[in-house]
């Protein structure tokens, strides 16, 4: 029986792929700010809002897409309106998520398995509805970044000078903090809250050794980060492993991989100079 | 001649700390080569944010463009080179895509670039002497290249007002020789106006029409040929 012929199986690969892209494509700018770890931040906070909908009797997914994007966006505006430090805003929102979404999931009695499948994913149980959901709000971040491609990256290049050129700066780098709250709630179900981020981090980090422009660094990561959703997956279902988790070490390792090799290769240039 | 830059009774100073500028009155014309020099901490720099609006006057109106500096709807006109020493970002920018990033403004954030603004990312890369260099990234040219490819980055939007702060911090003397003779290539073909802010003249003072210095407020503004020579040192304490 090929891989392909189980339903779930094909309803995980349509999903991880879409999700396989656009993490890294919206990493890619958090990574270039220096700001890797925000989407960890936001997956906590998500946690919130996954047992909000716990309590509330509501979509946990929506629940969690509602609160991550509020807390992304809150991230930004205590960065850039209160001049409070990017890892200080981080970490404020950071531990009040994942507090909350302990007293939450504890104040609703659902510290259960259907928990644990939204903090380490659970791609194998993905539905066609949550496949829809994913698609539309990936296709529609994608569409977004690529309309707002060139601002984001002159605003990444250098902040001041697109400001005195009268770029949007505020509204762009809020856009930027929504998309990633909106990454992180579509994300959740292959790779889990836990291991969100190193998704939207890992496979920029390998392509930005590897690459030699900003555009083949962002293509090549969108490319690493969907081969190895699909890989990971592979593997997942012939080694029975959990999905999240050997998506996320793929990963892992072709970004040491990468760097190891750039030393190498540096070590290389410098000896024959 | 139109006035591009305009301070009346300027003075700044930061949330609980002492004044940085007082008492500024400034007008920049049209086509003008300015240079605004003084020692560090003589708040040469900070001059230049409050004329570019980055901070806020604590008295007095800046203008641009005959328009008050928080509401100048056509910033794109302006260049800006600011002071640095690196890119903001960790992945490897090509000049091609530096350059292109001072389009933006011009071109509109929504627009995609047509064959205007690629010919003019293209001849700002050109006019600097960056020709070859296109497709390399920015990190691996030397200091004065890198300059140069900043340099373009403001010319692709065809500025009206050119914006230079230490754009020389940290390159070498030939290199400093080969971009003072480049700005005064660019100020007599585009008629640019020009302001150039440094803590020392160096080989941009042959070039000038006009400098400008600034220890707390302008101490002197008139041609370099009349500056008194004790002055031509501006990180000396004059009395």
């Amino acid at each position: 029986m090929s891989i392909l012929d189980a339903d779930f199986m094909r309803l995980a690969f349509a999903t991880g792929a879409v999700v396989g892209v656009l993490a890294p494509a919206v990493g890619f700018f958090l990574v270039q700010r220096r700001m890797s770890l925000l989407g960890d931040g936001i997956g906590h906070t998500a946690f919130a809002g996954v047992a909000a909908g716990y309590l509330l009797g509501i979509s946990p997914v929506a629940a969690a897409l509602v609160a991550a994007v509020v807390a992304a966006v809150a991230v930004e505006w205590l960065r850039s309106r209160h001049g409070t430090a990017g890892d200080q805003a981080l970490a404020l929102i950071f531990y009040a998520g994942i507090a909350a979404g302990v007293v939450l999931i504890s104040a609703a009695g659902a510290l259960n398995a259907n928990v644990f499948a939204f903090l380490f994913g659970s791609i194998l149980t993905v539905t066609s509805s949550d496949l829809a959901l994913v698609a539309s709000l990936g296709a529609g971040s994608l569409a977004l970044l690529g309309l707002l491609y060139r601002g984001l990256v002159a605003v990444s290049l250098d902040p001041e000078g697109a400001r005195v050129n009268g770029l949007p700066v505020t509204s762009l780098n809020g856009v930027l903090a929504a998309l990633a709250g909106v990454t992180v709630a579509v994300s959740m179900r292959v790779v889990g809250i836990l291991l969100v981020a190193a998704l939207m981090v890992l496979p920029v980090i390998a392509a930005g050794r590897l690459a030699t422009s900003i555009r083949s660094t962002m293509v090549g990561a969108m490319g690493i980060g969907l081969a190895c959703v699909l890989a990971g997956l592979t593997i997942s279902y012939y080694a029975d492993l959990a999905p999240g988790g050997a998506i996320v070490l793929l990963a892992a390792g072709i970004a040491v991989l990468a760097v190891v090799g750039e030393l190498a290769l540096r070590g290389r240039s410098q000896g024959s100079a | 001649m139109p006035v591009v830059v305009s301070l009346s009774d300027v003075g700044f100073a930061y949330p609980g700390g002492p004044p940085v500028l007082r008492d500024v009155d400034l007008e920049i014309g049209r086509g003008e080569f300015v240079a605004v020099a003084g020692p560090n901490g003589g708040g040469k720099t900070t001059l230049l944010r409050v004329i570019l609006g980055l901070e806020r006057a604590t008295t007095g109106s800046v203008r641009l463009f005959g328009e008050p500096v928080r509401t100048v709807h056509e910033r794109y006109r302006i260049g800006y080179v600011p002071q640095r020493t690196e890119l903001g970002i960790d992945a490897p920018a090509t000049v091609a895509e530096v350059v292109a990033a001072g389009r933006v403004a011009r071109s509109g954030l929504l627009s995609r670039f047509d064959a205007g603004d690629r010919a003019a990312v293209a001849e700002a890369i050109e006019r600097v002497g960056l020709g070859g260099s296109a497709r390399t990234p920015v990190r691996r040219l030397s200091g004065g290249q890198q300059q140069r490819a900043y340099i373009a980055k403001a010319l692709a939007g065809a500025p009206e007002l050119l914006v230079l702060d230490e754009p020389t911090a940290g390159v070498d003397v030939d290199a400093q020789e080969s971009f003072a003779a480049l700005l005064q290539e660019l100020h007599a073909d585009l008629g640019a106006t020009i302001v150039y802010v440094s803590h020392e003249f160096g080989a941009i003072e042959r070039f000038v029409e006009r400098v400008v210095l600034v220890r707390g407020g302008i101490v002197y503004d008139g041609p370099p040929g009349a500056l008194p020579s004790t002055w031509h040192d501006p990180s000396h304490v004059h009395p």
